[in-house]
């Protein structure tokens, strides 16, 4: 048996009963990754003496009885969080050699629980992106079919689960970035309510979007990804002091009782015929286990794309104007002028996606357009989020598609920048409301690409989510599948 | 809409990037096709509608003001691209 394939829960139980050790796991893990990696290419940086380190404190730990909740659990970790002394790119040049002086809440959270981090995986520069192609290392592949993209921003995290180069991962979500590459490549991935998850040392793309979430292989490994990462830090001072529940005890309920909302306006024209057809199959499957399907409507959707990228590119073109060439990152040295030297060494530093964003978002934040773009997108995004409100007077859930169309292939659609942004309609407007969403595995295309289903609730419900994503896990029971010929 | 070359200029000045002309002409389209996408919000009346500045509704997160423990010198200067051991060092400014 290899141990790389098997999940958090099922490891735990062995490494508890000292029936593998944490290195032989983590030197098992390594030895997946050095024969996938070329094929799959998820990782920027691998740390492989700093992971059998780790491990070898977390078998002192298992062997006193002391080891946290993750404890010998080799993790990889999206290059966006801070991992002090560990290299963090954010898959851009101008960050290619910023080796943070801290760890993000999130990844200290992880080493207290006794989690081993493997190194930091692909994704698009600064998570802009849906395909991780915009990553400035290189893109990961789906590990499905390498001709594909692995979908993104969380991309490397996505592709080193679902081919065994991790147990689980951690990933960020903006617009979509931990739900759609989580359904391209068929593994469970969670989006947490805005303020659950603390943001403290995750570098900022959109502020009032992002949120730190679990890629992992089952719905149970997510729950116990979230009992360790959840709750307030007073460094993030928009994260929530709100209780956390364990995750794990809630997931084997039925669903009597639970109304699941089909959002008729997530049924949208040009939604792929394989990709309905499986998720339709999900929602009846929620109802084999008990749940009772209302329909209901969410009339803003199909504007949440415009107040999308509205918002994103205003907060991120600020957000990214800390990249100076001055404290750290790249710096153009052949410039004689402050001036130039800002220019040219993020002009340089940063790709064209970045290029892009920071131009929308400075010219929606310009003088004579504030009113126009960012006000009026604030407002709108108010509408989305009352949309939510009232839905949720009449059923507990929504299921729904997580993207249209199943991955397609790498450079596909590399020069039409506005048709992949449209790609990410089913899952902006969770962001823009703040409620949570995950996205777990409902079937396969007939050309073999996974498929996942969308489940949200309101804000905190994460539970909720989880029991309903674990009924349909248990039901259809695919989630032992892997890739062949990997 | 129609946005110019000029105007592209102009922005990436204020978010200080260099652009080369072809770069300008080529953003000035791919600007002006999300903007008359976006341009759809158009369609709905805001009136009276509050913008939303935050997802969830916290009010301001008030903390004792103690001092605590901050990065040692050496350790936040240590990425700085140019750096004397006590400052960051940029180019000549006056």
């Amino acid at each position: 048996m290899s141990l790389f394939t098997l999940t958090i829960h099922e490891l735990r139980e062995m490494l508890a009963r000292r029936q593998v050790s944490a290195v032989e796991l983590t030197s098992d893990v390594l030895q997946r990754i050095e024969k996938v990696e070329d094929r799959v290419k998820a990782y920027i940086t691998l740390d492989p003496e700093s992971a059998l380190k780790q491990a070898e404190t977390a078998d002192k730990e298992l062997k006193e009885g002391t080891g946290g909740a993750l404890c010998g659990i080799p993790l990889s970790i999206k290059d966006v969080l801070c991992t002090d002394g560990m290299r963090t790119t954010c898959g851009s040049r101008i960050l290619e050699n910023f080796v943070p002086p801290y760890d993000a809440t999130s990844i200290a959270k992880l080493k207290e629980a006794g989690a081993v981090l493997l190194g930091k995986v692909a994704m698009d520069e600064f998570a802009m992106g849906s395909t991780s192609e915009n990553c400035a290392f290189g893109p990961p592949r789906n590990p499905w079919n390498t001709e594909y993209i692995c979908g993104g921003s969380s991309g490397g995290s996505a592709a080193s689960v679902a081919a065994d180069a991790c147990i689980a991962s951690l990933g960020t979500d903006t617009g979509g970035s931990i739900r759609q590459p989580a359904s391209h490549c068929g593994v469970v991935g969670l989006k947490p309510t805005y303020g659950r998850v603390s943001r403290y040392g995750l570098v900022a793309f959109a502020s009032s979007l992002d949120q730190v979430g679990p890629l992992t292989k089952d719905v149970t490994d997510c729950a116990l990804m979230m009992n360790v990462i959840s709750g307030y830090d007073a460094k993030d001072s928009t994260s929530v002091g709100q209780e956390v529940p364990d995750y794990r005890s809630t997931l084997t309920e039925g669903l009597h009782g639970m109304k699941v909302g089909i959002p008729r306006e997530y049924f949208i024209k040009g939604l792929d015929p394989e990709v309905e057809k499986a998720v339709q199959h999900g929602i009846a499957i929620l109802s084999e286990a008990g749940a009772e399907t209302v329909e209901v409507s969410l009339p803003h959707t199909d504007y949440c794309v415009a107040v999308y990228y509205i918002v994103a590119p205003a907060e991120a073109s600020s957000n990214l104007a800390r990249y100076d060439g001055v404290r750290y990152g790249f710096r153009d040295k052949s410039s004689d002028t402050l001036l130039d030297m800002y220019k040219n060494s993020r002009s340089l530093g940063f790709g064209d996606e970045v290029k892009r964003r920071i131009i929308i978002g400075t010219y929606a934040l310009s003088s004579g357009y504030y009113d126009a773009y960012y006000k009026k997108a604030s407002k709108v995004r108010t509408l989305i989020t009352e949309d939510f409100k009232k839905a949720f007077e009449s059923c507990d859930v929504l299921a729904s598609p997580v993207t249209p169309t199943p991955a397609w292939k790498l450079a596909e659609k590399i020069d039409d920048p506005l048709s992949v942004y449209l790609s990410d309609i089913l899952t902006i407007s969770a962001n823009l409301a703040g409620i949570p969403s995950i996205s777990v595995p409902c079937g396969f295309s007939s050309g073999g690409l996974p498929i996942g289903l969308q489940i949200q609730s309101s804000h905190f419900q994460e539970a909720k989510l989880l029991q309903a994503g674990y009924n349909l896990e248990q039901r259809l029971n695919i989630s032992h599948l892997r890739p062949k010929n990997l | 809409m129609k946005i110019t070359p000029e105007e592209i200029s102009h922005v990436a000045n204020l978010a200080r990037l260099h652009m080369s002309q072809e770069e300008v002409e080529a953003m000035a389209h791919q600007l002006d096709d999300i903007l008359t996408y976006v341009a759809k919000l158009n369609e709905l009346d805001t009136e009276s509608v509050t913008p939303t500045t935050h997802a969830i509704s916290i009010t301001n997160a008030f903390r004792e003001d103690e001092v605590q423990p901050s990065l040692p010198r050496d350790k936040a200067l240590a990425n700085g691209p140019q750096q004397n051991g006590e400052t960051f060092v940029v180019p000549r400014v006056i």
